[in-house]
């Protein structure tokens, strides 16, 4: 019943605090007194990277260790793992375009040898490198274990690249949200709709995994109609 | 699996993008056994050995090789009770003669002296240490039996053995099978035709469309 | 373990020496890419760069996947590949063997690619063999990284092409911590930091090789 209702409500919930995310971030907050406008920027570009570095590309990483561990490897976790990492792709290429948006103004140039930048480059290239490598293998079972394997040392590298890139050159700016000692540094209207934004893009990740994992099964019950026919095919070549 | 069975498969299918190779294969065979699957190209024969080598998973069906469960079992355990003579050749084509069967000698722990024995008794003695890549297709097919005889399985599966050899390596393999399983292996091999052997009498079954057409059991 | 990765290592290594493809096709391939890289700088600083370390890196790149591939290859043909699976192997074994045999050749290309680049990109002599510590660790890193990606991709579709995908992105912390490091050794200057990312890919890709190559072969 809890299940049904809150299937049913994602959706929904989901579009009102984007709305509302939208609604306070473009026309209630203020400007800042040195960004300007530019500072609405605030409402999507983080929210939309800790969807696609945390969220997304975490979802895909527990999915494919709780499918290489024996007790709980089922072919439900291997879907979700394949769908989240599509999303996290969408998400991954939001939150670098985002970031090139934000970063031109203030920067000065699209694209800079930034640490944060760099990793997330690098991590959409990663998950792009997993999906390639599901469409290269056929059986589903060989699929599902590389694809897994594919997801745990990419998480992995995750942490390597960016330590890697940070002591490489760093022009990011710090912690955003929070300052070292977790005090923040958003206040008011700003910080609810900051909250806001996180939550509604957090929901929107759910939703997207949702349809995409309803596609996926669909998919494969398509193939599955297909293949009996083919068995069949197959078996009155056997007949002739 | 009743005692006495080393494979017992039940509406086995395999498939490969999307297209069933074994389209339902029900199958049993007993221990100490020598059978011959035959049928037109296609029919799925290789993928049948492939099959109860644990090198392809099944994709629906029920099926039990050696002891091991071929949907819930570990694979990996069945290969290492298969011996496996596949058409294309099973060696490094860089090694020679001799390096190929110390490798697979030291892989199964099995005493270096042991290879000289099986050189001799496949006939390519005075081939110790020619390049694999510079032998015949008949001296690699002999040498793919050394590796064979190296490992002592308890099941042969052995994809078309026969192409490539002379009458008189025909009567060869005819001689070592009987002997393979008189020692208490099980054999199964494939071959285009049904087996012109004048001293083997192997249980012929016949494939068509990745299923069992006929077996004379 | 510790036996079969020394017979899969010296197997490989033995073909190695059979075939002469690291020394024909490999170090050749590697020569030229460095020749090109000086070419590329121009006229004006192939000489006097210092682009040297990172060049060096660049090239080296392009050699490990060469050989990660031909790595594969070797066991890819149908009929070894199901003989050599029903050999029941540990894949740990495997997975190391396979690593020390691709380190060593990595090792061999690299110090002639080294001299190279001592020799065409005018880097200080005495700065590579105070790098040559750093290049093995990174070059070792690559090895287990590499094998690791190899068997990911080994007998899949356009194997060849995925491999890159997979692997290069992998490679961009040895790269930036093996051209830093290298860089520092020019400069005699030293950074732990580049050590400790070189140490823990290393004991990383080692580690989780160890772990999941068994699952890599299973199917």
């Amino acid at each position: 019943m809890i299940k049904q209702l809150s299937q049913r409500l994602l959706g929904p919930v989901t579009l009102l605090l984007l709305v509302l995310t939208f609604w306070l971030g473009l026309w209630v907050t203020p400007p800042d007194r040195i960004q300007g406008n530019l500072v609405r920027m605030l409402y999507v570009h983080p929210a939309v990277a800790w969807v696609a570095l945390y969220v997304s590309f975490g979802t895909a990483t527990i999915a494919s260790v709780l499918y290489l561990w024996k007790r709980t490897r089922s072919g439900t976790l291997d879907r979700v793992a394949h769908c989240a990492m599509e999303v996290s792709v969408v998400f991954i290429v939001l939150t670098l375009i985002t970031g090139s948006i934000w970063g031109r103004p203030t920067w000065g140039v699209w694209w800079a040898w930034d640490a944060r930048l760099t990793s997330t480059a690098i991590l959409g290239v990663l998950a792009i490198g997993y999906l390639a490598l599901r469409r290269a293998n056929d059986d589903p079972v060989l699929r599902a274990r590389r694809s897994a394997v594919f997801a745990i040392v990419s998480a992995i590298n995750v942490p390597i690249i960016h330590f890697s890139v940070q002591w490489w050159k760093t022009l990011h700016q710090g912690a955003t949200v929070f300052t070292s000692n977790r005090q923040l540094l958003v206040h008011g209207s700003m910080a609810w709709t900051l909250l806001l934004s996180f939550l509604g893009f957090t929901l929107l990740f759910f939703w997207l995994l949702r349809a995409r994992y309803r596609l996926e099964v669909l998919r494969e019950e398509t193939q599955r109609a297909t293949l009996d026919l083919a068995l069949e095919m197959r078996q009155r070549e056997g007949a002739r | 699996m009743p005692k006495g069975l080393v494979v017992a498969l039940r509406e086995a299918v395999v498939l490969s993008s999307g297209f069933p190779l074994l389209s339902g294969v029900n199958l049993e065979l007993e221990a100490q056994s020598l059978s011959v699957i035959t049928g037109a190209n296609g029919a799925g024969k290789t993928s049948l050995l492939r099959l109860l080598a644990g090198l392809v998973s099944l994709s629906s069906g029920e099926g039990t090789v050696a002891g091991v469960d071929l949907a819930k079992g570990d694979l990996r355990q069945l290969r290492r009770r298969v011996g496996w003579l596949g058409h294309e050749g099973s060696f490094y084509n860089d090694l020679s003669v001799r390096e190929n069967l110390v490798f697979a000698a030291s892989a199964l722990a099995r005493p270096l002296k042991d290879i000289d024995s099986v050189l001799e008794r496949v006939g390519l003695r005075s081939r110790l240490e020619t390049t694999t890549k510079a032998l015949s297709a008949g001296q690699r097919r002999r040498l793919g039996l050394a590796w064979l005889l190296l490992r002592r399985a308890e099941l042969w599966l052995l994809d078309e053995p026969y192409a490539s050899l002379d009458e008189q390596g025909r009567v060869f393999f005819d001689a070592l099978l009987a002997d393979v399983v008189d020692a208490g292996a099980t054999v199964i091999l494939s071959a285009h035709d049904p087996l012109r052997s004048a001293t083997l009498r192997p249980r012929q079954i016949v494939l068509r469309g990745g299923r069992v057409e006929s077996d004379d059991s | 373990m510790i036996r079969t990765a020394w017979l899969v290592a010296k197997k490989d290594l033995l073909i190695e020496r059979r075939s002469r493809v690291l020394l024909w096709q490999v170090v050749p391939f590697g020569a030229i890419a460095l020749l090109l890289s000086g070419l590329a700088l121009g006229p004006t600083h192939a000489g006097h760069s210092s682009a040297g370390p990172g060049l060096f890196y660049l090239v080296m790149l392009f050699v490990a996947l060469l050989m990660i591939n031909r790595s594969y290859v070797i066991e890819s043909t149908p009929g070894t590949r199901a003989s050599v699976q029903t050999l029941g192997l540990d894949p740990a074994g495997v997975f190391l063997g396979k690593s020390l045999a691709l380190c060593v050749e990595l090792w061999l290309s690299g110090l002639v690619l080294l001299a190279g680049t001592v020799l065409v990109l005018h880097t200080a002599l005495h700065g590579a063999l105070l790098a040559l510590p750093s290049v093995l660790v990174t070059l070792a890193a690559m090895a287990a990284a590499g094998t690791l990606y190899g068997a990911l991709t080994a007998g899949g579709e356009g194997a060849a092409t995925l491999l890159p995908v997979l692997t290069l992105p992998a490679f961009a912390p040895l790269l930036v911590a093996g051209e830093r490091s290298f860089s520092a050794a020019l400069t005699h200057s030293g950074l732990w930091e580049w050590w400790l990312i070189l140490a823990v890919a290393l004991v990383a890709y080692v580690g989780v090789g160890i772990l999941l190559y068994g699952v890599l072969e299973e199917s």
